[in-house]
């Protein structure tokens, strides 16, 4: 057994962390977020609800929030769509490229964020890759402008950079499924479509489940891709939280923001927490 | 007088007019390691075939070719007159109890023994009274609605058993169903898997290492080493007559004694006995049952004639004598580095020289197959 001090001992630095970097910073959003600004640019410590109010009143934070839901469920899907094929590919098929394979969807992972967020700035601008392609293809007369600084933009970026989050769950929760369950299913007369439909995917919910979730939240709290390529009609909520704890100095309001969010994140959490024990075997 | 040759040997394999399943010169090889070479094997319906062997030997795979989850390297499976080995596994009208039983875990009991009815579109208002019918024959049907984790390896087997059966296949394939089960529970299911194939009456093919498994349950024994198909014959035939030195060591215990054929008599060290077998140098097993200790009076009459009766006699000093209940095992040193090993009935404290006989019969000529 260990002793009571080895056991404190060892449990401090964890819990001081949580506490330090955690509980202390979201107590502090909390109290903000029932704050003021005054006009002289000083917090002015009176409590109301206020903030939460113009969040309500004001149609631009509902589109906005809405907006980011919107593209965090759309590139959710999008990555599920990329990711899980990938997976079951590399999983069930890829048999001697399957470790190269692998390295190729883990290496975009290295790769800075902003240098992938670039990147598509330079393909999808007016005078951007894509559109002189197309250009040169005789496919269209002039750029195509909707590509960039559009909510499209967005998602495609943000697939790009989150689909590898989406893959590894998926590619680790097929990895277990056992072999010769898919065997037993042949044996039992069933081809490899009722296998899929019958074994393999249901054996995979808890992968999928996890990578729609790390897709979407991720998603839902980035605010880099949105000012890259999102433009005026791609700003998502977090955009409007940086600028109000930056530029707009309206700590309050960004706080109040992102407690709605945080919710909204523990929320989507919570549901694929209930829908992945409804959907295990008990 | 009777001759030795009166008692002939009967032919090992039961002639098949129209076998169920017809394995055909089949070959598999993995990379360089040739896994199964040149196995032909014929299976009649309703037989209770046992694949026996050590592990290494290619016995499950040649099961799972049966089952069509490898490839055949060369040679054809038919079943029923029909290419078997050309079909997609789910195609065959075969199933498999697996040695890990394979349960899906994320289906109930009832689920997974349906899972074969619904993958082949059975009537929808037939499948709940087949399965619990199928449930009901291997005793769990009171299971019906439990997850497989809460189920002990003994009833997964079951399970497993009714998984495979409720499909009614033409051959079931069973890979080792047993060996992870505890020793009495293991007895338990081998005979209600014996009842259960009488029952059912379908083709059983069994794998197991096990030598006396596959002889209670067998009605015949296909024992496989190396990927050779070393003898085919009745649990019976396999224990009285085995064709090679490796099936007389491995089913059961034996003496194997080098000999030289002359003139019609066998000479293993001082032993000799009359013998059919060709003149030259063979190998011969014989069971340490077979070993009878001679009181006095037979001694006498053993020396006058041995010509003439099918018996050899040999004498020989007790070396060690343990005791085993109702037979008590002997070791017999015949000098010459001969050492045989007699199973003797309640023979009392034995000690010094005696003498011993055998039925020249019992002395089985076998192919030495042990260096290769």
């Amino acid at each position: 057994m260990y002793s009571r001090a080895y056991k404190a001992a060892v449990a401090i630095p964890p819990l001081a962390w949580v506490i330090t970097f955690l509980l202390i910073p979201y107590a502090a959003l909390f109290c903000y977020s029932f704050w003021s600004v005054s006009p002289s640019q000083t917090i002015v410590h009176t409590w109301s609800l206020a903030n939460y109010l113009r969040l309500v009143e004001n149609p631009m934070y509902s589109t906005v929030l809405l907006r980011s839901l919107l593209i965090a469920a759309s590139v959710m899907i999008c990555a599920l769509l990329i990711g899980y094929p990938l997976a079951y590919y590399l999983s069930f098929h890829a048999t001697k490229r399957k470790d190269l394979l692998y390295q190729l969807v883990i290496i975009p992972l290295w790769a800075s964020y902003l240098v992938r967020g670039y990147a598509w700035k330079t393909i999808l601008g007016t005078d951007g890759v894509l559109n002189g392609l197309l250009r040169f293809l005789h496919l269209t007369n002039h750029p195509l402008q909707f590509l960039l600084y559009s909510p499209f933009a967005v998602v495609l970026t943000l697939t790009h950079i989150y689909t590898p989050f989406a893959f590894l769950p998926i590619y680790a929760s097929l990895e277990h499924v056992p072999r010769n369950l898919i065997e037993a299913s042949h044996d039992l007369g069933a081809g490899p479509w009722a296998t899929f439909r019958r074994v393999i995917l249901p054996l995979s919910i808890p992968g999928v489940l996890a990578g729609a979730t790390f897709a979407f939240v991720l998603t839902f709290g980035d605010f880099l891709a949105p000012l890259l390529v999102g433009g005026n009609s791609g700003i998502m909520i977090a955009n409007i939280v940086a600028s109000d704890f930056g530029a707009a100095f309206q700590w309050p309001l960004g706080a109040a923001i992102s407690l709605c969010m945080l919710l909204l994140v523990v929320g989507t959490l919570f549901a694929t927490e209930s829908l992945e024990r409804r959907l295990k075997p008990s | 007088m009777s001759s030795p040759l009166t008692r002939t040997s009967t032919s090992s394999a039961v002639s098949v007019p129209e076998p169920l399943l017809s394995i055909r010169s089949v070959e598999k090889r993995f990379g360089a390691r040739s896994v199964l070479r040149a196995i032909s094997l014929d299976v009649a319906a309703g037989e209770f075939l046992t694949i026996l062997g050590e592990s290494g030997s290619g016995k499950t795979t040649l099961l799972r070719l049966i089952a069509g989850f490898e490839q055949l390297g060369g040679g054809e499976i038919w079943m029923g007159g029909e290419r078997l080995d050309v079909l997609p596994p789910y195609a065959r009208e075969v199933n498999t109890v697996f040695q890990s039983y394979a349960m899906f875990p994320h289906l109930s009991v009832f689920e997974n023994v349906a899972y074969g009815l619904r993958a082949k579109r059975a009537n929808r208002n037939e499948i709940p009274a087949r399965v619990k019918q199928a449930l009901a024959m291997v005793k769990m049907d009171e299971f019906a609605e439990a997850a497989p984790s809460r189920l002990s390896g003994g009833q997964q087997q079951r399970v497993a058993l009714a998984r495979a059966l409720v499909n009614r296949p033409r051959v079931l394939l069973l890979d080792e169903p047993l060996s992870a089960l505890d020793a009495n529970l293991r007895r338990q299911m081998q005979t209600e898997l014996k009842s259960l194939q009488r029952e059912v009456g379908i083709t059983f093919l069994f794998v197991t290492h096990d030598q006396e498994e596959a002889m209670a349950l067998s009605d015949r024994i296909a024992l496989l080493r190396g990927g050779l198909l070393e003898q085919v014959a009745s649990p019976r035939e396999i224990y009285a007559r085995p064709a090679t030195a490796y099936v007389a060591q491995f089913i059961g215990q034996t003496n194997l004694l080098s000999a030289e054929v002359r003139d019609g008599f066998a000479h293993a060290g001082a032993i000799v006995w009359r013998t059919s077998a060709p003149s030259g140098k063979t190998m011969v097993a014989l069971r340490p049952e077979c070993i009878r200790l001679l009181d006095s009076v037979d001694s006498c009459a053993a020396e006058s004639s041995p010509d003439d009766v099918p018996t050899a006699h040999f004498r020989g000093r007790i070396r060690s004598q343990t005791f085993g209940g109702a037979m008590d095992l002997v070791e017999i040193d015949c000098g010459a580095s001969q050492l045989l090993r007699a199973r003797i009935p309640n023979p009392g404290p034995l000690a010094g020289e005696r003498e011993f006989a055998f039925c020249a019969d019992d002395a089985t000529p076998v192919r030495n197959t042990l260096q290769d």
